[in-house]
C-alpha cells in the first residue's frame, strides 16, 4: 500500500509515541483484567488506535472530541489524564468520573474530551450540540465525533448529518469502520456496505474514505477537513477502514468464536502501524520513548491501585447540578 | 416564589411564557429557543411571538423533524455552556426523544462525575378535546418523574408558567416543562418583572379541613372548580397544586393530609404507576391513617369521539362526587347536578390545533 506522506522526524516520533502509548495502555489493561481489579467492561481499541491518533494530531487543544464506549484511544489521543482514566476503570474516587462512569463513560472536560456514551450513536448529536455552541462562540473551534460503523444505522446519525449540514456546524464525523457491530458483519446489516460516504454526500456532507490503515493518511485528511470546517465550510465525514483485534468487549482475542477468522485479521496485523512507525525511528530514540511510556503506565496503575474507593455518601452526589 | 413589587397585570398563559423567554433571553445571551414552528407566524400559540424579530434566527429557530438528534444537540449545546429551550408541540412527541432525555440528559452530570451540566428546558404541551385523541393528549410526566436527574414541572396558571419557566431556564439541570393546551387562554395576575417559582414548593390553592385534593397540571384547575361545587354542600376541600412534580413537595401535601385525614389525588395522566400513586405512597410513608383515593385518565387509550372522551377525563363533577364520598363516608353518595357541573367546565378549545 502507498505510504508516502510527508512527515518530519518529529511528526513521526510524536505520532509513534501517541499510538504506542495507547496500544500499551490497552495491553496492560487486558493483562490486569483477569485479576478483577478493573471493575468495568472494557471495549479495547487495539488495532484501531490510528484513527484517534491521526485525527487528534490535527486538532487544537481547545477543540472538543468524543466517542462511544470504545473511547480509550480518543481519550488519550486528545490529552485525557491517564491516571484519571485508569482510576476510573478501577472504580476509584480519583477516576475521571469519580467512579460513576467506568471504562464506557470516560471524559476529561479540561482537555476537551466530551464524556463517552454507551448507547450507540448518542454521542453523534451530542458532539453536534458542542459544535453548535462552538459556532456561536465564533473562535474557530471544532467538534469531532468518533463513531463505529454500527452507529451509522441509528436514526440520529442521519438526523444529525442533516441538521449539521443545514446549520453548517463545525463538526467532523469520523467513522471507525471495523466491519462489525458486536459480532454482526456489516454485510448482514446494510444493503450497501460500501455506501457510507455516499449516504453522507447525499445529505450534503462531504465525505472521504481511507482504507490503507495509514495514520498519516488519516491525519492529513483530518487536517484538511478541519481547516475547511474552521473556515465555516460546514461538517465533513471521514470513514476509516480498520480492524478490531480483540473481542467486542473484554481483553481477549476471539478468532475461535466462529463469527470471524484469524486470516481476516492477519493482513491488518502484518501492517500494524505501531510496528511500522517504530521501524521508522532510530533504536535509541525508540527505546527512550518506549521506556517513558512504560514508566507512565506503571505509575498510572499504581495511582489507580493506591487511590481510595469513593465514600458511600458519594452515591448521592451529583444527581443534580 | 419571589414575586416583586411591581403591580401585576392579567396575562394569558402563553403571554406569560413569552414574557419569560423575552426577559431571560435579554438577560442571558446563552439562552436560545428552538423547535419545530417556534419561528413561524403562529409562534406556538403566541408563546414565542416576537422573539425572532428581537433576538434573531441564531437564537430562535425551527428544526427538521428530528426529535432524537435535536434533543441530543440541545444536550451537547447545554454541556458546552448554552441554555437551550427545546419546544415540542405535543408531549406525545417526547417519546421520540426518550433515549436522549433518559440516557444522556438525566445522567450526564452524574455519570461523568460532575464534569458537565445540562441546563436544558424541554417544553411540551398536552392536548385535550376536539379530537386530540390517542397521540396528542398524553400526560407522560410520571415516566420522567421516575428518572433521577430530571426535574419535572407542570404549571397550571399564567403566573406559575412565567415563574416556573424562568426558574427552569436558570436551573443547571434538565427540566421537563409540561404545559396544557386548555390552559393557554387562561388568565391570571402576573408580575411584569422577572420572578421565579422555585422547584420543590407546592401551593395551597384553597383552604379546607374536610379533605385534601391534589390536582396535577390542568387538573389543579378542575380541582379548584370541584372545590367550589363542594363548598355549596358544605364540604371544605384543601386544593394543593404541586406545581413541580420533581422535586416533589410531598411534605406540604402530607401535612395537609395529616390534618384532613383524607386525600384525593387527581392526575392529568393514568393512575397505574403514575404521579398519583407516588403522591399517595409518599403520604402513606409519612402519615398513618389517611384515607386516600386517586383519579386520572381512564385506563384506556384516549378516544376522539366527544361522547367517549367525556368519560375519559376526571371533571369537576366527578372530582366533587369522589371527594364527597371520601369526606362523608357515612352519608349517601352525592354528585353535583349536571347543570352546575357543566357551568364549572373548563372552556374547551375548538380548532385544528
Amino acid at each position: 500500500m502507498p505510504k508516502a506522506f510527508a512527515a518530519s522526524r518529529s511528526d513521526i516520533e510524536r505520532i509513534y509515541r501517541a499510538i504506542r502509548r495507547i496500544r500499551r495502555v490497552e495491553e496492560v489493561t487486558a493483562e490486569i483484567y483477569p485479576s478483577d481489579k478493573i471493575k468495568s467492561p472494557v471495549h479495547l481499541a487495539i488495532g484501531q488506535e490510528l484513527v484517534s491518533v491521526g485525527v487528534c494530531d490535527a486538532l487544537r487543544p481547545d477543540d472538543v472530541a468524543g466517542g462511544s464506549y470504545r473511547s480509550h484511544a480518543v481519550f488519550l489521543a486528545k490529552g485525557g489524564d491517564l491516571n484519571a482514566m485508569m482510576a476510573e476503570m478501577y472504580g476509584k474516587d480519583t477516576g475521571c468520573c469519580r467512579g460513576k462512569g467506568g471504562s464506557m463513560h470516560i471524559g476529561d472536560a479540561a482537555v476537551g474530551v466530551a464524556g463517552s456514551s454507551a448507547v450507540v450513536a448518542t454521542q453523534i448529536p451530542m458532539l453536534a450540540g458542542f459544535a453548535l455552541a462552538l459556532k456561536r462562540e465564533g473562535k474557530g473551534r471544532v467538534a469531532v465525533v468518533f463513531l463505529g460503523d454500527g452507529a451509522t444505522e441509528e436514526g440520529c446519525f442521519y438526523e444529525t448529518l442533516n441538521f449539521a449540514a443545514l446549520a453548517k456546524l463545525p463538526l467532523l464525523l469520523v467513522c471507525e469502520n471495523n466491519g462489525y457491530a458486536i459480532h454482526e458483519p456489516i454485510a448482514k446489516r446494510r444493503a450497501r456496505p460500501d455506501g457510507l460516504c455516499a449516504v453522507a454526500e447525499a445529505i450534503g456532507v462531504p465525505a472521504r474514505k481511507i482504507t490503507d490503515g495509514n495514520t498519516f493518511a488519516v491525519r492529513d485528511a483530518a487536517a484538511a477537513a478541519i481547516a475547511r470546517i474552521r473556515e465555516g465550510g460546514g461538517p465533513e465525514f471521514i470513514e476509516v477502514q480498520v480492524y478490531r483485534w480483540r473481542e467486542h468487549v473484554g481483553p481477549n482475542e476471539d478468532f475461535d468464536q466462529d463469527y470471524r477468522c484469524r486470516s481476516e485479521a492477519e493482513p491488518w496485523m502484518a501492517g500494524d502501524e505501531v510496528a511500522r512507525l517504530a521501524a521508522l525511528i532510530d533504536p535509541a530514540t525508540r527505546q527512550r520513548i518506549d521506556g517513558e511510556i512504560e514508566a507512565e503506565i506503571a505509575a498510572a496503575v499504581r495511582f489507580a491501585e493506591e487511590s481510595p474507593a469513593p465514600a458511600p455518601e458519594e452515591l448521592y452526589a451529583d444527581v443534580f447540578a | 416564589m419571589s414575586s416583586p413589587e411591581a403591580p401585576p397585570r392579567q396575562l394569558r398563559y402563553v403571554e406569560a411564557l413569552c414574557e419569560a423567554f423575552d426577559q431571560e433571553m435579554a438577560r442571558d445571551p446563552s439562552v436560545f429557543v428552538f423547535g419545530l414552528d417556534v419561528d413561524d407566524h403562529k409562534a406556538i400559540q403566541g408563546s414565542t411571538k416576537g422573539l425572532l424579530a428581537k433576538f434573531g434566527p441564531e437564537r430562535v429557530f425551527t428544526t427538521p423533524l428530528s426529535e432524537d438528534a435535536m434533543t441530543g444537540i440541545a444536550i451537547g449545546a447545554a454541556m458546552a455552556g448554552m441554555r437551550p429551550v427545546h419546544v415540542h408541540i405535543r408531549m406525545d412527541f417526547l417519546l421520540l426523544a426518550m433515549n436522549q432525555l433518559v440516557n444522556i440528559a438525566a445522567k450526564a452530570h452524574y455519570m461523568w462525575g460532575g464534569q458537565v451540566k445540562v441546563p436544558l428546558v424541554v417544553r411540551s404541551m398536552i392536548g385535550k378535546s376536539w379530537g386530540q385523541g390517542a397521540q396528542h393528549s398524553q400526560g407522560l410526566h410520571s415516566m420522567f418523574m421516575h428518572v433521577p436527574g430530571l426535574k419535572v414541572v407542570a404549571p397550571s396558571n399564567a403566573h406559575d408558567a412565567k415563574g416556573c419557566m424562568i426558574a427552569a431556564i436558570r436551573d443547571d439541570n434538565p427540566v421537563i416543562f409540561m404545559e396544557h393546551r386548555l390552559l393557554y387562554p387562561t388568565q391570571s395576575e402576573v408580575a411584569a418583572e422577572p420572578f421565579t417559582v422555585e422547584p420543590g414548593k407546592a401551593r395551597i390553592c384553597t383552604r379546607g379541613d374536610d379533605l385534601t385534593v391534589v390536582g396535577i397540571s390542568n387538573m389543579a384547575q378542575e380541582a379548584i372548580r370541584a372545590a367550589e361545587l363542594l363548598h355549596e354542600v358544605g364540604v371544605a376541600a384543601e386544593v394543593i397544586d404541586p406545581i413541580w412534580l420533581a422535586p416533589l413537595d410531598i411534605e406540604t401535601i402530607a401535612a395537609s393530609a395529616k390534618r384532613t385525614g383524607r386525600l384525593l389525588v387527581v392526575d392529568n395522566g393514568w393512575t397505574m404507576a403514575g404521579a398519583s400513586a407516588e403522591i399517595i405512597a409518599g403520604v402513606a410513608e409519612r402519615v398513618d391513617g389517611v384515607r386516600a383515593r386517586r383519579m386520572g385518565f381512564a385506563p384506556t387509550t384516549c378516544p376522539t369521539s366527544p361522547w367517549l372522551e367525556e368519560h375519559f377525563y376526571p371533571n369537576p363533577g366527578t372530582i366533587a362526587a369522589a371527594a364527597w364520598t371520601l369526606a362523608r363516608p357515612a352519608e349517601k353518595p352525592w354528585a353535583p347536578s349536571p347543570q352546575s357541573t357543566k357551568l364549572a367546565y373548563q372552556v374547551q378549545f375548538k380548532g385544528p390545533f
